[in-house]
């Protein structure tokens, strides 16, 4: 009796499994709550802050996301996922989606099975020294000790970059963000290198950031963004669309002090309204309400706002917009139509 | 047989014998659970068999051959970033060896003296021992590797300290550099190499070594002859030879006449750039891993021995010293011998931990099996299944093979019953 039940709750839970792949929405929706794998802790894109919140700009995305399709941007589960545990999460099922600087590559999209829903972050792999080490250019690192994050596109680029330009190396791998820092600050390390956002969102949290610099190389085209599993087209949809939401809401001026104002009538450009729902039945084509845009927006504002307000020029961060401006501002930022 | 005196056994089989006649209960139990469990088994193998392919996953082993574009630190063999993942994983494997092997010798060191020390009667050093077992033992190994990863990072100094001048940090008697990322040692260099014998094109093995380790066999063979003749002698005519200083010589000379037949001299470390060059750079990942696994393991190797001297009876001890024995001797003839046979099955059992606990090398970088197969090459691969399969057929091997060779050494220790 008892081994019956058992099996049977094994099968059971098995069919939940087989299913769960198929649609994630509804498997969101009947749970309450987005399963959304973010970094472990890089300041600025996913940190933990002095009450326990997670917030960042890769958050942003997770918050987004919940907020269009739960109506609550608080309505997630965040989980900490390193450079190695990333995917096995999101083809196992345990999250949703990834929001964890994660760069598109050719393998990671078919050979994977994964579907990258678009480019939150143009980046590129960057090298930051001591600066009383006297290097001022990645051509002059050979015989470095390099900490390299295990499990990355980086530690590849890294391999070829070196070998290339006839250089050795002694590659330190490490796990997580924060293990890299203790280390490079222990001097167990003369390199750290990741994309050059995390590189200056690390270099921020140190105590004199003035005493390291990051060598004007760009090794490698990175561009993070947000991914699915594949083979849900609906719920790739969904994420794609958010995130392109928060991208059309910077163009066309809609903030999130403005968008409940905006949403409340038919404004006089016709794109807004059909973001907003108050023109046609955008929402129901990928199942969700007519407002879930207006909700994704206010949940933590336009592209503009989080990123400004996350890693932002005025933030300890500081990064500029550079390529990621929108494209009328001469970046790389460019959302689809919405119609 | 008993079939006239027994009047049921004449009785013809009833299926509900299966379950209510206990001679046939037992078998129908075992039967039914064979079904459930080979069941089980498959349901498990169909169901990762439709989960892989819901997900789309191919299973095969051909990424294996692919380049593994990776670079790895402690290389025993040659490698470079375009080899293929197969030799990445061997580098891995062998770099899990050469700590299962390093921290087994001296786990066993450590928990010899520590075992017997615990026992002594000196009232310091017995404390100190049970101090040190009971604070390792305690403790999970991960821990200590963490600990002492952490101290080799923080405490030691950085290369650069040892630059210029007045430097703050200089090198031990010249030759050997302690810093925070890893020790430099002095490396044995021959001038008159034999070079290197290619087996398939896959492994180089040192001939130096090989004829090296040739020659000191070879003196411990004799030396070990020399042994057995002055034992036959000494059985013979009650006078033993004296024999040390020949056997030492037996045993010295032929590995220093190869030694200076191939020109060896050391090769120094020295600060160029950023870090020291040459010499053997022992990383700061495999101390830490090497000292923690060792005293954890010795930890519990020292307990053994206890209980394994403790369970040789007292009255040999007496014997012993009514013969005239030096405490010392008899620690060494009468009652270590009689505990190895206590001591080396759950010996054997400690060293299969030691190995196993090697994977987590992967805490402080040391890129072991679990670091390069089960870690580099199955996340820039995605092939999980393949790659966990191979790792645990890996450990598998290994402390299959662990335990054949000390179960055979135990048979040779163990009491002969005649």
């Amino acid at each position: 009796m008892q081994k019956s039940v058992f099996f049977g709750t094994i099968a059971a839970a098995g069919l939940l499994a087989g299913m769960a792949s198929a649609a994630t929405l509804e498997d969101v929706k009947a749970r309450g709550t987005l399963n959304c794998g973010v970094a472990t802790g890089v300041p600025g894109f996913a940190f933990t802050d002095a009450s326990g919140e997670w917030d960042g700009f890769d958050v942003a995305v997770c918050r987004a996301v919940a907020a269009a399709v739960l109506g609550d941007g608080k309505k997630v589960n965040f989980v900490p996922t390193t450079g190695k545990t990333r995917f096995t999460a999101l083809a196992s099922g345990e999250v949703d989606m990834l929001a964890r600087n994660t760069t598109w590559t050719y393998s990671r999209d078919v050979d994977l099975k994964f579907t990258f829903v678009g480019v939150n972050y143009y980046d590129g792999q960057g090298f930051m020294v001591r600066k009383d080490l006297g290097v001022t250019s990645a051509k002059e690192l050979d015989g470095a000790t390099v900490c390299i994050q295990t499990g990355t596109t980086t530690e590849l680029n890294l391999a070829d970059y070196f070998r290339i330009n006839g250089m050795s190396y002694e590659p330190v791998p490490i796990e997580t963000n924060a293990e890299a820092q203790q280390k490079y600050l222990a001097n167990a390390c003369d390199v750290y290198t990741t994309d050059a956002s995390g590189l200056a969102a690390t270099r921020a949290t140190f105590e004199t950031p003035a005493d390291h610099i990051i060598l004007p190389e760009i090794i490698s085209k990175e561009p993070l963004g947000p991914l699915v599993r594949q083979g849900d087209d609906q719920w790739a949809d969904i994420v794609r669309w958010t995130f392109n939401a928060l991208v059309i809401a910077e163009e066309l001026g809609v903030t999130s002090a403005n968008v409940v104002e905006m949403s409340k009538a038919p404004t006089n450009n016709p794109e807004i309204n059909r973001m907003l729902g108050t023109e046609g039945e955008y929402g129901a084509m990928m199942g969700l309400d007519k407002e879930w845009a207006v909700k994704a927006i206010a949940a933590g504002g336009n592209y503009g706002e989080i990123f400004e307000r996350n890693i932002g020029e005025k933030t300890p961060i500081g990064l500029a917009r550079g390529l990621n401006a929108q494209w009328t501002q001469g970046g790389l930022l460019y959302a689809p139509p919405f119609r | 047989m008993a079939a006239t005196t027994d009047p049921h056994s004449s009785e013809s089989f009833r299926l509900g014998m299966l379950l209510y006649d206990t001679r046939y209960r037992s078998v129908t139990i075992q039967i039914i659970a064979l079904v459930l469990f080979m069941l089980a088994l498959g349901w498990l193998v169909s169901n990762t068999i439709s989960n892989l392919e819901a997900l789309g996953k191919t299973f095969g082993f051909g990424f294996l051959w692919t380049p593994a574009g990776y670079d790895i630190n402690q290389q025993l063999i040659e490698y470079q970033n375009t080899d293929s993942n197969a030799r990445a994983a061997m580098l891995g494997i062998l770099n899990t060896l050469l700590i299962a092997v390093m921290g087994c010798v001296t786990a066993t060191l450590l928990g010899v003296v520590a075992g017997v020390l615990r026992l002594s009667n000196n009232w310091v050093v017995a404390r100190l021992m049970t101090i040190y077992v009971e604070g390792f033992r305690n403790v999970p190994v991960l821990i200590w590797i963490l600990i002492f990863a952490a101290a080799i990072n923080e405490s030691l100094p950085a290369p650069n300290a040892f630059r210029g001048d007045d430097a703050e940090s200089s090198m031990v008697l010249g030759s050997m550099a302690f810093t925070n990322r890893g020790f430099y040692v002095p490396e044995p260099l021959f001038s008159r190499s034999l070079g290197t014998l290619d087996i398939g094109g896959y492994f180089g093995i040192s001939l130096d070594l090989v004829l090296f380790v040739a020659a000191l066999a070879a003196g411990i063979w004799g030396a070990k002859r020399l042994g057995a003749q002055a034992t036959r002698k000494q059985a013979a005519t009650g006078e033993r030879p004296h024999t040390f200083w020949p056997s030492v010589g037996l045993i010295v000379i032929p590995p220093v006449v190869v030694l200076v037949a191939l020109g060896f001299h050391l090769g120094y470390p020295e600060l160029r750039g950023f870090n020291f060059r040459g010499g053997i750079h022992m990383r700061d990942s495999l101390i830490a891993l090497w000292l923690a696994l060792s005293l954890y393991t010795g930890a519990f190797i020292a307990e053994i021995v206890r209980a394994g001297i403790l369970a040789v009876s007292r009255g040999q001890t007496e014997a012993a010293s009514a013969l005239g024995m030096r405490p010392s001797w008899t620690m060494r003839l009468i009652i270590l011998p009689q505990a190895m046979r206590i001591i080396i099955p759950p010996l054997i059992s400690n060293y299969l931990n030691l190995t196993k606990n090697s994977s987590l090398a992967i805490a402080v970088g040391y890129m072991d099996a679990t670091g390069t197969l089960g870690g580099i090459t199955l996340n820039q691969t995605g092939r999980e299944m393949e790659c966990l399969l191979l790792l645990m057929a890996f450990y598998l091997i290994v402390s299959l093979t662990i335990s054949v060779f000390m179960n055979i050494y135990n048979e040779r220790m163990k009491l002969k019953e005649r």
